[in-house]
């Protein structure tokens, strides 16, 4: 927070406000008009939850890119390689490759077994309840850590844009973005929120395209050019691995960890598992993810020409003073190569990013508080389709009030390291019991809970017991020092004890489960028998 | 080719999957399913380990350089973007050739054992 802090006193405001706000406002306005031409059609929990399953494969795969390439990405990314080198660099790769573990292990066989949420998996073929109320939780908090993180983006974002540098006013814009949100998947649904994100996606990644190719353009089209420029600039070590994570063995430890996290998280990720559930077949789900990895593979590799790009061109130190601290590295590039249009445009498109982000989110995060908790441990089963949209309905309001809450509080934080935490929680709470219970066949519920449980907990206790949390200069508690644990990513722990504590509470389990039901689900989840169909109209 | 299935008890059709499951077809399908994907997932996290482990701990051998100022760092990186590539296409073409028809095949046989039950879902 300090950064904010310091960054709120020397006042720079790059671009013009009028034009930044005039770009986004035309944004929401279309984005408005097709949410609600795309909800009208919104009827059951199938349209609500899942659009219907009525999305082709580029379409769900262009929303999925949309999804995931999240303020994280786009703002944090180009800023951790601007301010850190080719340690930055090293994120995009982790978040590409986790990819692969999506598409051999997890999402075709997802696609055939469920019907709204990653827990209707996880519990086929286990004890419903227990099983449903872990999955539900952990949902819930990898989507908290992960709409914090967006919204942590926003408050920057606003501060470098619009000319707020006042707390109150950039806590007042928070709350816009949030009752946008709110309204966007309170209307839309999931219908209306993969929309968005199509639309979303497919700007960004032209919008990047657009400022590579311009970056590329002044360095002759030479890489090596480009990367000699930005060692000129700002020394030759900001093209070494080691700026951030090689300083001390701790920070290499904690390198690693960082890494574990990202390849293993994405595949746990509830937001992203649920996207699966929005196209009609596993096969579609196949085509998704592939289109997913090209298009998030294509970006990523924009991010390291933006973010040396905005080394040569910015420079680290405007970049760490500009408001917004390293998170601003983008909005700057792009004023510096277009002017204040360019600037509004990619503004527009960082802002819409966090829009879409929070709204795939918090369509999750309610989607699981309804049909798990309420309908599915609460009521057992026994209440009606409409009932359970409404309570859905209603948890979006409340969960879009906790964020920006919790947005307003945790601004000036690196929002690829925040995003990082998610990750290593949904690697250590969800990825073990997907894996286990799509391939091992003797997997128990006694398995399922303590590997959830046990991950979820280590990875929170872990967290609020690191760095992050207090002890240094930026912790959420800068005054407090409780950092017992050295590492700020709780993954290289928290993971294999997730995995350990699945086979371990297997192999303890007296009772077997019911292999009826597991080979229904195997013969299910490979052929695509039963499968939940698309909704027609 | 028909899996055994337990004729109907009831007017609730009733399928049995255990017995699909034991099914030369599909095991074929599952051990096709898994032998491709298992080896290949441990092979692309060594290969992704592998490169973590140089960038955190190899410092010296990261930054040599290679074409200009492009090091060995950059060229690993990018390595580890077409080996991404690369596999999502060779899963792709496998999951076509070897994996959808006989899915295909498993399922239309269940569903034509037990005709009736999923048609509601296009209604």
């Amino acid at each position: 927070m300090s950064v904010l802090v310091r960054a709120a006193a020397d006042t720079e405001t790059i671009g013009e406000p009028l034009l930044n706000i005039g770009i986004f406002a035309a944004f929401v306005a279309i984005t408005l008009i097709v949410v609600l031409r795309a909800s009208r059609n919104n009827k059951t929990a199938a349209d609500y939850y899942a659009g219907g399953r009525s999305f082709s494969g580029g379409q769900n795969g262009t929303a999925i890119a949309g999804d995931y390439l999240s303020a994280a990405s786009f703002l944090g990314i180009c800023g951790a390689i601007a301010v850190n080198g080719y340690d930055g660099f090293l994120y995009s790769i982790g978040f590409l490759v986790a990819w692969l573990v999506a598409l051999l292990l997890v999402a075709e066989l997802l696609r055939n077994t469920g019907k709204f949420t990653m827990a209707d998996v996880l519990s086929f073929r286990l004890k419903q309840r227990p099983v449903r109320m872990a999955a539900a939780l952990s949902t819930l908090a990898v989507c908290l850590f992960y709409l914090l993180a967006q919204m942590a983006g926003a408050g920057g974002l606003v501060s470098l844009l619009l000319g707020i540098h006042e707390e109150v006013g950039q806590s007042i814009v928070i709350a816009v973005v949030g009752t946008l949100m709110i309204l966007y998947v309170l209307i839309g649904g999931m219908k209306g929120t993969t929309w968005v994100q199509i639309i979303k996606g497919a700007l960004l990644i032209a919008g990047a395209a657009v400022m590579t190719v311009w970056v590329l353009a002044l360095n002759g089209f030479n890489l090596s050019e480009l990367l000699g420029n930005a060692a000129a600039v700002a020394g030759p070590e900001i093209l070494e691995p080691g700026m951030k994570y090689g300083v001390t063995e701790t920070s290499k430890l904690d390198f690693v960890s960082l890494a574990l996290a990202l390849v293993l998280g994405t595949a746990g990720l509830p937001h992203v598992l649920m996207r699966f559930y929005t196209v009609p077949t596993a096969k579609e789900a196949r085509r998704s993810v592939v289109w997913a990895i090209w298009l998030i593979g294509l970006f990523y590799l924009f991010t390291l020409v933006l973010g040396y790009g905005a080394v040569t061109l910015v420079g680290a130190d405007r970049i760490l003073a500009a408001p917004g601290g390293v998170n601003s590295a983008a909005p700057m590039l792009a004023f510096e190569l277009g002017g204040a249009w360019l600037l509004g445009i990619i503004a527009a498109v960082a802002f819409a990013t966090i829009l879409a982000v929070v709204a795939g989110l918090t369509i999750t995060a309610a989607t699981s508080f309804a049909h798990d908790i309420y309908t599915n441990v609460i009521k057992r089963g026994k209440t009606s389709q409409g009932k359970e949209v409404r309570v859905a309905r209603i948890t979006v309001v409340v969960i879009g009030v906790l964020a920006i809450i919790g947005g307003i509080g945790v601004q000036g934080q690196n929002i690829a390291f925040l995003v990082a935490l998610a990750f290593a929680i949904a690697a250590s709470a969800n990825l073990p019991t997907i894996l286990y219970s799509l391939f091992w066949k003797r997997f128990t519920t006694r398995g399922a809970l303590w590997s959830m449980y046990g991950g979820l907990g280590s990875a929170l206790l872990l967290i609020v017991l690191s760095p992050v949390f207090s002890g240094t200069e930026t912790a959420v508690f800068a005054d407090a020092n409780f950092a017992i644990f050295p590492l700020q990513n709780p993954g290289i722990v928290s993971i294999p004890l997730g995995f350990a504590l699945g086979w371990l509470g297997t192999i303890t389990s007296k009772t077997a489960e019911e292999p009826r039901i597991a080979a229904e689900m195997e013969v299910r989840s490979l052929t695509g028998h039963g499968a939940e169909k698309a909704v027609e109209h | 080719m028909v899996p055994a299935t337990d004729p109907p008890r009831d007017t609730q059709a009733t399928i049995d999957y255990q017995a699909i499951q034991a099914s030369e077809e599909f095991r074929t399908l599952r051990s096709r399913h898994r032998s491709f994907a298992f080896p290949l997932a441990v092979a692309f996290l060594v290969w992704y380990f592998a490169y973590v482990l140089l960038a955190d701990y190899a410092h010296d051998f990261m930054s040599t350089p290679v074409i200009g100022h492009i090091n060995m760092g950059v060229i690993l990186g990018l390595a580890q973007f077409v080996t991404t590539f690369g596999i999502t296409m060779w899963y792709v073409s496998y999951a076509n050739r070897k994996l959808d028809p006989l899915a295909t095949s498993i399922r239309s046989d269940i569903e034509g054992a037990d005709s009736g039950e999923h048609e509601e879902a296009h209604s």
